[in-house]
C-alpha cells in the first residue's frame, strides 16, 4: 500500500474528537477508583472513632493536605506523562515540596522532643502496618489509574506507571487518613511516605508491560 | 516554531473537529515530514523507512484523541514517531541500528520529503486478516467512502456498531503490525 493510499483511507469518513471524552474517561476511573477504596476501608478498617475530635487539631488538617497534595500533583503527573510529548515543567518539584515540608516538621518535632520520646514520635502505634494499609487501598485506584492511562498513549512507561502509581498511592493515603489514628509529622514523613512508594514503584515495575500500545 | 507547525496545527485542530479533507491533507503532508525524519534516523534501513511512516501515521490515527491544541504539534509527533521507531528497533532486537543524527533537537516538522512511496509490508493485506465484523466496516467506510449510515445497511450492523468496528479494526491493524515484525 502506498503512504498516500493510507493517508486517504485513514481520513475517509474520520470522525471529529468529542474534546470532554479524555476528561470523562480520568473522572470515572478516579471516582470509581476512590469509592472503592473508601468502601474497602471503612469495611474492612473502620472510620476513626475520634475521627470528629480530629477535625479540631490543627495536625490533622496538616496530614490532609499533605497526602492530598500529593494525589492532586500525582494525578497530574499522571495526566501529562499520559499523551505523548507533554511536559513535566514544574511537576516534580511540586510533587517534592510537601515531602521536604513534612521532613523539615519531623526534624523541629524529633529535635524539640525528649530523648526518649522520639521513637514513639517515629513508630507511633501503627508503624508496622501503615504502609501496607496504605498500599492495599490504593489498590483500586492504581487499577483504575492504569485503565484510564490505556485509553491514552503514554510513551516515557516507566515514568508514567510510576505517575499513575504515585497517584494511587497518595489517593489511598487519603482514604487511610480517615482511619489511621497517628498525626505526629515524624511517623507521617517516614511510613506514609513508604506506604505511597509502594504502588509508585509498582508502577515503575510494570509500566512497560503493562502500558504498552 | 516552523511555519508548517502552525499550518499542521491548524489542519488538525480542523480534523479534529470533524473537517476529514483538513485531515487527509494534515497525513499526507506529515507522512512527508515523518518520512524525512525516520529517514534521519534509519539511515542505515532505507528499506524500513516507509514501513515505518505508515506506521506512525497508523499510530497517529488511533491516538489523535491524545493531541492537546495547547501543547506544539511538532513534541507531540516527535514523542509518537520515537516511540514507535524505539518499538521498531526493539522488534527486530538490534539497538545499534539507531542513526542519531546531531540535529537531533530540530523541529520534526521543519524539513519534507514527499516521494510517497510502496512500504514492503503491506498494509491492504494485513487489513484482509482482520475479522470479518472488524474488515467490512472498515472497507465499506475507509476503502469505498461510504458512510456511516450506509455501511450499517450493508452489514446489516447499526451505525454506532460500524464506527466501533472501523475504530477497533485500525486499533487491531496497528496491533498485528506490532505482533507480526
Amino acid at each position: 500500500m502506498n503512504t498516500d493510499e493510507l493517508a486517504r483511507l485513514l481520513a475517509t469518513g474520520a470522525d471529529g474528537i468529542d474534546p470532554r471524552a479524555p476528561v470523562r474517561r480520568w473522572a470515572l476511573a478516579v471516582g470509581a477508583g476512590v469509592i472503592a477504596a473508601a468502601v474497602l476501608m471503612v469495611t474492612w478498617l473502620g472510620v476513626r472513632s475520634s475521627l470528629v475530635q480530629d477535625l479540631g487539631t490543627p495536625m490533622f488538617w496538616v496530614k490532609f493536605a499533605f497526602v492530598a497534595w500529593l494525589a492532586v500533583g500525582g494525578w497530574v503527573a499522571a495526566l501529562r506523562l499520559a499523551r505523548p510529548g507533554a511536559r513535566l515543567a514544574r511537576v516534580p518539584g511540586a510533587l517534592a515540596a510537601p515531602v521536604l515540608v513534612m521532613w523539615l516538621l519531623a526534624a523541629i518535632a524529633l529535635v524539640g522532643a525528649d530523648a526518649d520520646r522520639r521513637g514513639e514520635l517515629l513508630l507511633g502505634q501503627t508503624w508496622s502496618a501503615c504502609p501496607l494499609n496504605i498500599a492495599v487501598l490504593s489498590l483500586p485506584i492504581f487499577a483504575a489509574a492504569l485503565w484510564a492511562m490505556k485509553g491514552f498513549a503514554p510513551t516515557r512507561l516507566r515514568w508514567a506507571g510510576a505517575a499513575a502509581g504515585l497517584f494511587a498511592g497518595a489517593a489511598g493515603a487519603v482514604v487511610y487518613a480517615f482511619h489511621c489514628p497517628e498525626l505526629a509529622a515524624p511517623f507521617l514523613g517516614v511510613w506514609y511516605v513508604f506506604g505511597m512508594l509502594i504502588p509508585t514503584a509498582l508502577g515503575a515495575l510494570i509500566g512497560p508491560r503493562v502500558l504498552r500500545w | 516554531m516552523s511555519a508548517s507547525e502552525d499550518r499542521l496545527k491548524g489542519f488538525l485542530v480542523r480534523a479534529l473537529a470533524g473537517d476529514a479533507a483538513a485531515y487527509h491533507r494534515f497525513l499526507v503532508e506529515l507522512g512527508a515530514h515523518l518520512r524525512s525524519f525516520l529517514r534521519r534516523r534509519l539511515a542505515r534501513l532505507p528499506d524500513e523507512v516507509e514501513d515505518l511512516v505508515q506506521e506512525t501515521l497508523l499510530a497517529v490515527h488511533n491516538q489523535r484523541h491524545t493531541f492537546d491544541a495547547a501543547q506544539p504539534l511538532t513534541a507531540w509527533v516527535h514523542a509518537i514517531a520515537r516511540y514507535k521507531l524505539v518499538d521498531f528497533l526493539r522488534r527486530r532486537g538490534r539497538g545499534d541500528l539507531l542513526t542519531e543524527p546531531l540535529d537531533d533537537e530540530l523541529d520534526v516538522l521543519s524539513t519534507a520529503d514527499a516521494d510517497a512511496a510502496e512500504a514492503r509490508r503491506d498494509l491492504s493485506k494485513l487489513l484482509d486478516t482482520l475479522p470479518e465484523r472488524q474488515r467490512m466496516p472498515i472497507v465499506c467506510v475507509k476503502v469505498q467512502g461510504l458512510s456511516v449510515a450506509e455501511a450499517a445497511r450493508l452489514t446489516g450492523m447499526s451505525e454506532s456498531a460500524v464506527k466501533v468496528a472501523v475504530h477497533r479494526g485500525l486499533k487491531a491493524l496497528a496491533a498485528k503490525i506490532r505482533g507480526a515484525p
